[in-house]
């Protein structure tokens, strides 16, 4: 049964947190002995994910060390999935999808305006931690073709010249209001 | 049992055989390129992903993998049909779309199998072209080099690592055409848990992996004229060069070897297995002293730098356990750079030692920050029985020809307790010669302790050390050695003193060694010639050597005297 590299490595992330995780590893009754636990690894990784908000290597060397594989092939089941990141994104995640209806739907320029005005490009992340742009294929809403999500909402039809009264809902954080939902 | 027919041949084999296994027994040849079988180890790499092995099965509407796909009752396959040629070069086409046309200066070049296959398909042209993969190359290690725009994804290298070795330093990175082989988070192999055995090395069929070179740095050594350039040579080197020059595999090849190192220009040809018999008699003395306290049992072999690296990564809280000696390699080198400067008259930065080695660890150990003499590197360059074998050919000594020559003295007095280090079991054989005359101060009549020899994962033996049971164990491979020290951790097994080599087989079948494919049978032939070396000894035992006496004499002291702690051992 292989075990991970030991190299100490210092952990930053909140101890809360991993606990937290731990709880939820410990619920699913991994059986070290038995091949099929690794069956429950992507489950962990999105746990982990949404706990941290990325799954940085302290988060993957916990997390081989929980199952008892390699830290290798953590990392390696991580960089298969897009979804999965090993850097922290925004606190604003704004998805645009590029999948076909949207993208005949100018798609494309939707996303070079969101990255025009925040000053990044795609797979990026704000100097204040605010904002991060990723692109996706498909989020299954065609028929709002084009579809950005930011967190956990859904922005239908969106035109480029829409994107700065967006983007200013976010800003306006002292406000405590929540952004409105279009379409 | 099942009966079929290849190519119109009739054939029965066992039930779960493999198209490739039954055509195999036809000896009807199917060309590979990602499968390979090294049962004997158990792993047998058949992921179906070049798909290579392509042929036609009547009834099924596409090719089928020879390699993954089992035989059935009365199927009838064909496998030099023009659709399967056909698909099978424009496979290899296709692979080749995305690799590198550069064999003229590739490492590998010669001993590459894509390359061969290449040839043999009669490839004459680059047919499809495309977006190529860039990758940087990782040469962080100073002993594994990775270039991945040259691997073909046959997967061989994680099945070495992951399931025989162990290790789990290896996983596919990333996805579809931009997936990459290499540690996890693809950082370098110097910041990854990877041991350096190089048996990732040996199965890769291509140039994406191989061992550092440094082919150049040896040249320049030899040709500058203020320094004096000392070479040493493994154990296991005189029984495989040979194959490299088309000598049988099994053939000791001794005398030639010192003599062409010689014709290269080495001011002195030193033989590791000094370095061995001095590892023995210090090591002799620690196992004495630990059995006498009972303290930090069972003792560990230390001469295994891959091993080393794989304890210390993987089971940190045993590391009180390997013996502090050096490795032969790097008693060798100190001894040579303290001892036979001044000898010779010669400063020690003047020196340089050129160590030949079965190895990849090898050349890592050589870089480790402690290896050092009063600022002075005990090993300056560690080359691989293939480095050797070029440096050779390059200088114009083919070593079917050489006359047989001695090595050169005090470093050069060996005997067959170190020339059998190069085998599994063979240190720990060698260690008992000299720890039972120590502990009972009885001549040895016997001193073939064959019950540690061997392919088998792991061997023990109970001697007698009138009255005292000595409990000992062998074992090669990483795969193994993870079992052994499971066991001495759980406390299920109750050993004093355990030898492990990472590479399956020992040294032999290191990560430097002329390429033997799936041929294991060269695993024995090699084995053999050692043995017989040891065999024609005049002595057998490390602690007779009579340079090494002679150098405890004028020199060290006593085994694990203060000096000989200062020059000889190290620490993890």
């Amino acid at each position: 049964m292989p075990r991970v590299n030991p190299k100490p490595q210092e952990r930053v992330l909140p101890p809360e947190t991993y606990a937290e995780l731990d709880a939820f590893i410990a619920a699913l009754h991994l059986d070290r002995e038995d091949e099929r636990r690794k069956e429950s690894l992507i489950q962990v990784l999105h746990k982990a994910q949404h706990l941290f908000g990325f799954l940085p290597e302290e988060v993957q060397l916990h997390i081989a060390d929980a199952f008892a594989i390699n830290h290798a092939e953590v990392s390696g089941v991580i960089s298969f999935y897009n979804y999965f990141t090993t850097t922290p994104k925004g606190k604003y995640q704004i998805n645009v999808c590029l999948g076909t209806a949207c993208y005949v739907n100018g798609a494309e320029k939707v996303l070079q305006e969101f990255e025009h005005i925040l000053g990044i490009r795609s797979g990026q992340v704000t100097e204040d931690g605010k904002f991060s742009i990723e692109s996706l294929r498909c989020v299954g809403a065609c028929g709002l073709a084009p579809v950005v999500t930011i967190n956990d909402r859904v922005y239908g039809k969106v035109q480029p010249g829409k994107v700065q009264e967006i983007l200013e809902h976010y800003l306006v954080e002292a406000s405590g209001e929540e952004a409105p939902v279009h379409a | 049992m099942v009966n079929l027919t290849i190519d119109n041949r009739p054939v029965t084999v066992e039930d779960g055989a493999t198209i490739l296994d039954a055509a195999r027994q036809l000896n009807i040849r199917i060309p590979t390129l990602c499968y390979l079988d090294l049962h004997e180890l158990k792993m047998v790499n058949k992921v179906a992903s070049c798909r290579i092995c392509s042929v036609e099965v009547a009834g099924r509407h596409n090719l089928a993998p020879a390699c993954a796909t089992p035989v059935a009752e009365g199927m009838e396959v064909t496998t030099n049909s023009r659709r399967v040629l056909f698909t099978r070069r424009r496979l290899l086409e296709l692979i080749l779309s995305n690799h590198p046309f550069n064999c003229l200066i590739c490492a590998k070049s010669t001993d590459c199998e894509l390359q061969a296959l290449a040839w043999e398909f009669g490839i004459n042209t680059k047919r499809y072209h495309g977006e190529e993969t860039s990758f940087p190359i990782d040469k962080t290690s100073g002993a594994l080099k990775r270039d991945p725009d040259k691997c073909i994804m046959c997967r061989r290298c994680e099945t070495m690592c992951n399931e025989v070795q162990t290790v789990g330093a290896l996983t596919a990175y990333g996805r579809g055409f931009n997936v990459i082989v290499g540690p996890a988070e693809m950082k370098p192999f110097v910041d990854s848990n990877c041991t350096y055995c190089g048996q990732c090395v040996s199965v890769c069929p291509t140039a994406a992996l191989t061992g550092h070179g440094y082919i150049q740095e040896t040249w320049n050594a030899i040709f500058d004229p203020t320094k004096t350039v000392v070479v040493q040579v493994a154990p296991a080197i005189r029984a495989t060069i040979g194959e490299e020059f088309g000598i049988a595999p099994g053939t000791p090849v001794t005398g030639k070897l010192v003599a062409g190192l010689r014709r290269l220009g080495f001011d002195a040809v030193f033989d590791t297995t000094f370095g061995a018999d001095l590892t023995i008699v210090e090591e002799a003395n620690e196992i004495i002293q630990r059995l006498t306290t009972g303290e930090r049992l069972p003792i560990l072999t230390s001469c295994c730098p891959s091993w080393i690296n794989f304890i210390e990564y993987q089971f940190p809280n045993l590391k009180y356990m390997p013996s502090t000696c050096k490795s032969p390699q790097q008693m060798t080198g100190t001894i040579a750079k303290t001892y036979y400067a001044q000898k010779i008259g010669v400063k020690p930065e003047d020196i340089v030692v050129v160590a030949v080695m079965p190895c990849i660890a090898k050349k890592y150990e050589a870089r480790r920050p402690e290896h050092e003499t009063n600022g002075v590197r005990d090993v300056d360059y560690s080359i691989t029985t293939r480095e050797l074998a070029k440096m050779l050919k390059e200088g114009g000594i083919d070593l079917r020809f050489m006359d047989e020559e001695e090595f050169d003295n005090p470093l050069g007095e060996s005997t067959g307790a170190g020339v059998i280090f190069g085998a599994t079991g063979g240190v720990l054989e060698a260690a008992l010669r000299t720890v039972y005359e120590k502990v009972t101060g009885k001549e040895l009549t016997n001193v073939d302790f064959t019950a540690v020899r061997g392919l088998t994962d792991v061997r023990e033996a109970v001697i007698d050390l009138g009255g005292r049971q000595l409990r000992v164990a062998a074992g090669s491979g990483l795969g193994n050695a993870r079992k052994i020290l499971e066991n001495v951790e759980k406390g299920t097994s109750q050993y004093d003193v355990i030898e492990i080599m990472a590479c399956p087989g020992g040294c032999i079948n290191g990560g430097g060694q002329p390429y033997t494919r799936d041929r294991l049978d060269m695993i024995q032939l090699r084995t053999q010639a050692l043995y017989s070396i040891d065999a024609r000894s005049a002595i057998r035992k490390s602690h007779e050597n009579p340079s090494v006496i002679k150098l405890y004499e004028e020199f060290l002291g006593e085994p694990g005297g203060h000096k000989a702690h200062e020059l000889l051992h190290t620490e993890y």
